[in-house]
């Protein structure tokens, strides 16, 4: 027994540690934010400012703008793209866990064979650019991510399955429902936790993109959060082309700049953590 | 006729999934004509079709830069180390939360191991940069305190191995955590109880019943990985070592690569000669480690 209560104690030491570690970096860059910019570069980011400032925010205040705007194209590629990513993924997930469906074999395989062979970025790039001219629009910000992980379809197929009986599908069919309606109607209400989880990792998805905004995007004025953090990061002029003088505080900017990209995930995560569990725990399983 | 009406009761289902059909077919198969660029001297205006064909010259030209092996060996070797520490770090995580029984304690602690895995690599770039930054990084303020020259992160080789393994066992770890520890979690009390009567200590019986029970998820993840050596997380060696040419050495892999040949330097030859190496050495390794986990639980193969 005694043995057990030492290692009890290990493992909360090394979870400890594992999860400050895991933390620590998210409060320096808070903390960072709020630096003075002199003070900072004289001294390094701490974990607790000495010399506290509001002129990192107060430029990106000034900046509104391109900030805001960069706000809501995200915003509107989050909502939109989760919403299709929904509507595709689970109308596509229930056709396959239909027994007896003619072809349903085919279709599976068809999921399959994108997991096994793809054709990389040069062939995809070429493909959307030039057939479907998809540069500078919305649709390069979400189309691409659409069903980024065929595991998902896999995902929504197994919880058909395992959750919704032949025997309901039947009633509502002898009630006179579509087959349509019984998928909108009934299904989709009975899955509300594989909704909500897939919801969930499909918003994070398209949150944190930053890769098809720079694949595809030249106009800057399309650019969402992430690519605007992207650019200032990859490009030291970018902030200066906009700002107005050598007294903006370069370095303290980026920081809040980054603290206000993941304010939203670290506001919504906390509170749908099971969620995001349940996803990952079952987004790698086939069958 | 009778089967004739058997088929049209299915439209409707059809139906439903025709919006999933087209994607795939849209972003997933027809791109695959976009390989014969690789076998092409490719030009824009004249398109896939119509540009020259030159065979395996865009692979000579490739494969006679050492670029072609640098590339290479950094996406092997970041992978192997990946899949041993992940492995590794992820069970022995996985094993000290299974015994927090505390449910809250056990949440906290699940829900900050994991949040590093839900930010984009933008994000963990910035990061990295509060530590690494030449003017107001943290590490080399603390050298100077210490009477240590400062070292310049973005411009030395040599630290980005170590940078960047640690960088993505800090993000990628609860991940692997979550993974072994929803498989743990499925392991009968009873054994352990039985075990207990037994008066086998705790470590013996992590050594002879969680790690041995533990072992089909893992050879089944480390196996998946394997198939999947040739390919990199693009975010991570290009996001974290933020593009500077003078670390390419150690922070190229395939995928950056094809990546700034296509669209920073545009050179398409190259680049679609490295995209199309890539895709096939990947579909061959994800072929023979598929057949590798089928012999070991035919549920978890792909086909």
């Amino acid at each position: 027994m005694k043995g057990h209560k030492k290692f009890l104690a290990l493992s909360h030491v090394v979870l400890i540690i594992v999860a400050i570690c895991s933390i620590v970096p998210f409060w320096l860059l808070l903390a960072a934010s709020f630096t003075d910019e002199a003070y900072a570069i004289k001294n390094g980011y701490a974990f607790w400012p000495k010399e506290l400032s509001l002129a990192a925010y107060e430029y990106l205040m000034s900046q509104w703008q391109m900030f805001g705007r960069g706000y809501a194209i995200t915003i509107i590629v989050t909502v939109i793209g989760v919403i299709l990513c929904l509507t595709v993924t689970m109308s596509f997930g229930y056709m396959i866990s239909r027994e007896g469906l003619p072809g349903g074999k085919i279709f599976n395989y068809m999921v399959i064979f994108t997991m096994l062979f793809n054709g990389g970025l040069v062939a995809t790039y070429i493909n959307y650019t030039q057939n479907f001219h998809i540069k500078d629009t919305l649709f390069a910000l979400i189309i691409p991510n659409l069903v980024t992980n065929a595991f998902y379809i896999f995902m929504t197929k197994n919880f058909f399955k395992g959750n919704i009986p032949e025997e309901i599908i039947e009633a509502a069919r002898i009630d006179g429902c579509s087959e349509i309606g019984i998928f909108f109607q009934i299904v989709l209400k009975l899955s509300k936790p594989m909704v909500a989880t897939l919801a969930l990792l499909s918003g994070v998805m398209y949150w944190n993109d930053w890769q098809n905004g720079m694949y595809y995007l030249d106009d800057v004025n399309m650019f969402g959060i992430q690519n605007i953090l992207n650019a200032i990061n990859t490009n030291a002029q970018y902030l200066r082309m906009l700002g107005r003088g050598a007294d903006m505080p370069t370095e303290t900017v980026r920081m809040a700049a980054a603290a206000i990209g993941i304010l939203p995930i670290l506001l919504i995560y906390p509170f749908f953590q099971e969620y995001f569990v349940k996803g990952m725990t079952m987004g790698g399983v086939k069958e | 006729m009778k089967k004739n009406r058997q088929w049209k009761k299915w439209i409707p289902i059809y139906i439903l999934g025709l919006p999933g059909i087209l994607y795939l077919l849209i972003n997933n198969y027809m791109p695959l004509y976009g390989l014969l660029i690789a076998f092409k001297d490719y030009n824009y205006s004249l398109g896939v079709w119509k540009s020259p064909f030159v065979g395996f010259q865009n692979f000579e030209y490739l494969f006679k830069t050492k670029d072609a092996w640098v590339i290479t060996r950094n996406t092997i070797g970041y992978n192997l180390l990946f899949i041993l520490l992940n492995t590794v770090i992820g069970v022995a995580l996985a094993i000290f939360l299974n015994e927090v029984r505390k449910k809250v304690s056990k949440k906290i602690y699940q829900t900050a191991i994991l949040l590093p895995y839900l930010m984009s690599m933008v994000v963990v770039s910035y990061l990295a940069y509060i530590f690494l930054g030449d003017r107001t990084g943290m590490i080399n303020h603390l050298l100077t305190s210490l009477g240590l020259p400062p070292v310049k992160f973005y411009m030395t080789k040599t630290y980005w191995p170590l940078i960047l393994t640690f960088v993505n066992e800090w993000r990628n770890i609860g991940y692997g955590t979550i993974i072994f520890l929803a498989s743990i979690v499925g392991i009968s009390e009873s054994y352990y109880e039985a075990a207990e009567l037994d008066g086998a200590t705790k470590w013996q019986q992590i050594k002879l019943i969680t790690v041995p029970l533990l072992k089909p998820t893992v050879i089944m993840l480390v196996t998946l990985s394997m198939g999947n050596i040739f390919r990199s997380d693009f975010g991570l060696f290009y996001q974290v070592p933020r593009n500077q040419g003078m670390l390419f050495s150690v922070t190229n892999t395939i995928d950056t690569y094809v990546y700034r040949a296509l669209l920073q330097s545009g050179d398409i030859s190259l680049s679609s000669a490295a995209a199309f190496y890539q895709s096939a050495v990947c579909f061959i390794t994800i072929i023979i480690f598929n057949n590798i986990i089928k012999k070991y639980s035919k549920e978890n193969a792909l086909f």
